[in-house]
């Protein structure tokens, strides 16, 4: 989960980072308040969880109240990489000296955590890292030994920090390792990092990646979940537990495991090339290992109720899934969703392999639901279920 | 032949007691595995499917000459039990468990390293490895197919049984599924080198998926070090950047570590690149007719 900026600095300043005052406003009158309570110059950010936002046009300065209603007037509503801004972050505007750049993040590739120090922070980190490499030090972090205050210091080094910011900069990369391990983050990045006027390191944007599979120990990161912007479709799947991505086409998928539904998807867009309109995947769903009746009832009713869905493919490998029980299981779901007065009218190309195959499609040619299709091999079931939305169902 | 995992394996079960570790320590036993033991320090002295439980892994494998264990336990215990394996310097260490925190991945991994790599582990979030006829370290079903030539390796679960299926006539010397997690303990180019040295591998299916850079790294040790045939298959291409598919690796963000990247690099070094996995089957179909 990625924190929009307001929440990554409430973050930091939890764990003693310095961070400029600052105050979430959603409209002009709160924007305006919010001015008046800082006083003097501010700066109107918007919160979208995107980078460049300061190129976009999301970031500006505004002498005082009424230019800071002005300036908030622009930004909100705006569209920035196709994130909305529907709140800004009302901060007090800093003197700044000089401007660094510093991150923690997972490296994947060495699998160790690395920390990024460059003493040309800014807007053009970027092009930095590309043109002078040199400038940008990558520090790697043993996840045992961590970073304490002499390591922070030497990261700082490396980035080449001046020795007037170094303490400082010590001081406040020390205590972001905190926050990066305390919380679970695969990401916290300062960009950029200040020396200001009077000698203050600052903290002056934050970027937070979390890690969704620490919830269970983060409790309190449920809170900074953004609902607004969660499809309506994504939060019902969520609440019945359903690993379930929309996605812009005509589809409906429902398959097992990850890497084969996302398999699932790739097949049917090649499919869909030949068809007139081009069917193409509604959305991502992974029923998992246990395609119990409900499991799969529930899925099917989420799918059903996605208005842009005109045909569904159910794609199912039996590992240690049965496909009996997933053929059971589309049975009942038929059956539940018809009581509910929600009888499935949509086309449904089902292909089962693996173990109890035979046995699963047997069951579905028994119980003779209307629409069903059994297609042997996956390839060809892609093609009809592509066929059958193409067709308009 | 096979790598890692032959029919000497004796295998123990960490998590054996709970629900997930009994219904697969039966599969496991089903399938012909040597399952010796399992291990929970609460439960320690009792019988469970048969089998010993043990206090710890260091003493599992002093009682039973254990050289292999699968890690079954909860997410929020799994740091603990890989770091007891590691400790106890088994060879090999199959963590089946998924929704590991990534700081408590990275954790055991540094501990590994600390410890001079003496314990392998595979995952986690991985369905585990399968030499069929010979043994079964984790969930992958043992009746897909029966021994063979080919040696498989994948990110995916179900897209290894896919393929496991669809070569079935064929056989295999041993499937290894790495696990879709950002940070994971064996990778590709283990198993490329691992199968490349085995005389019981013939030629080599590669499963990949969006998300970081490890095919592209594959593709590179290929080009230098693998000499027999490579296909290989790269799930996500229609998959959207920054939405994560289930995976918790698998996963876009800006240019690098699409699927197109992925098969462009492989391709760039003779490795065929199937546009389905019924396609990928066929092409190691063909190389396995042509030998």
């Amino acid at each position: 989960m990625d924190l929009f900026e307001h929440q990554a600095k409430e973050l930091f300043a939890d764990y003693g980072i310095p961070v400029p005052r600052g105050i979430v406003a959603k409209n002009v009158e709160e924007v305006r308040s919010a001015a008046d309570e800082l006083t003097g110059r501010v700066v109107v950010k918007a919160q979208v969880k995107t980078g460049g936002r300061g190129k976009a046009g999301g970031v500006k300065v505004a002498d005082d109240a009424a230019d800071a209603v002005t300036k908030a007037q622009a930004i909100l509503g705006m569209d920035i990489k196709g994130h909305t801004v529907h709140k800004v972050l009302v901060e007090e505007a800093s003197a700044i000296a000089e401007e660094y750049y510093f991150s923690f993040l997972l490296d994947r590739a060495n699998r160790t955590f690395l920390a990024i120090c460059s003493a040309s922070g800014g807007m053009d980190i970027e092009e930095v890292a590309h043109t002078a490499p040199e400038k940008v030090a990558k520090v790697p972090v043993s996840a045992l030994t961590g970073v304490d205050r002499a390591k922070a210091r030497e990261i700082a080094v490396a980035g080449g920090l001046p020795e007037k910011a170094l303490d400082g900069a010590a001081e406040l990369i020390e205590k972001l390792w905190c926050c990066f391990v305390d919380e679970d983050a695969t990401l916290v990045e300062v960009n950029p990092m200040i020396l200001s006027a009077d000698g203050q390191v600052k903290a002056l944007d934050g970027k937070v990646t979390l890690d969704d599979n620490a919830a269970f120990r983060q409790t309190d990161h449920e809170a900074l979940a953004d609902k607004s912007a969660e499809d309506p479709l994504e939060a019902r799947a969520k609440e019945k537990d359903l690993n379930y991505v929309k996605l812009d086409g005509d589809v409906g998928i429902i398959g097992n495991g990850a890497g084969l539904v996302m398999s699932t998807l790739d097949v049917v867009a090649y499919a869909g090339e030949q068809f007139p309109g081009k069917p193409s995947p509604a959305n991502f769903l992974d029923i998992g290992g246990g395609a119990s009746a409900e499991i799969m009832a529930a899925g099917l009713e989420i799918i059903l109720s996605d208005p842009s869905v005109k045909s569904i493919f159910v794609n199912v490998f039996g590992g240690i899934t049965a496909c009996d029980a997933v053929a059971n299981g589309i049975v009942s779901a038929f059956k539940l969703l018809e009581s509910r007065g929600e009888a499935v009218t949509h086309p449904l190309v089902v292909r089962l392999d693996g173990n109890n195959a035979q046995l699963g499609r047997q069951i579905l040619a028994d119980a003779a639901l209307p629409r069903v299709e059994l297609v042997d091999t996956m390839d060809d079931a892609a093609k009809r279920a592509a066929e059958l939305a193409a067709v308009g169902a | 032949m096979a790598i890692w995992l032959t029919e000497n394996s004796k295998i123990i079960v960490q998590g054996m007691t709970g629900g997930e570790g009994t219904k697969h320590t039966r599969r496991m036993l089903a399938s012909g595995a040597r399952v010796v033991g399992g291990v929970n320090a609460r439960k320690a002295g009792i019988t469970h499917e048969g089998l010993p439980v043990f206090g710890s892994v260091k003493e599992a494998m002093d009682k039973t000459g254990a050289d292999v264990s699968v890690v079954f336990v909860p997410p929020a215990f799994t740091k603990d039990a890989v770091m007891e394996a590691i400790d106890a310097e088994i060879p090999l260490c199959v963590v089946i468990t998924e929704g590991v925190p990534v700081h408590d991945s990275t954790a055991f991994w540094a501990h590994a390293v600390a410890k001079g790599n003496k314990t392998r582990i595979i995952g986690p979030n991985c369905p585990g490895i399968a030499s069929p006829g010979a043994s079964n370290a984790g969930i992958i079903p043992a009746d897909i197919t029966t021994a063979g030539r080919i040696g498989l390796v994948s990110k995916s679960g179900t897209l290894t049984y896919q393929l496991m299926y669809e070569l079935r006539d064929f056989g295999f010397s041993t499937a290894v599924g790495i696990g879709g997690d950002p940070v994971i303990g064996t990778t590709h180019i283990d198993a490329l080198q691992a199968f490349q040295e085995d005389p019981g591998t013939d030629a080599i299916v590669m499963i990949g998926e969006i998300g970081g850079d490890a095919e592209e790294r594959a593709a590179a040790y290929i080009e230098q070090h693998v000499t027999k045939p490579v296909v290989a298959y790269v799930a996500g291409f229609t998959a959207p950047e920054g939405k994560t598919m289930g995976h918790a690796g698998a996963i876009v963000s800006g240019s690098a570590g699409t699927a197109q990247a992925k098969k462009e690099a492989l391709e760039k070094v003779g490795v065929r690149v199937g546009k389905t996995p019924s396609e990928t089957a066929q092409l190691m179909r063909e190389i396995m007719q042509s030998r």
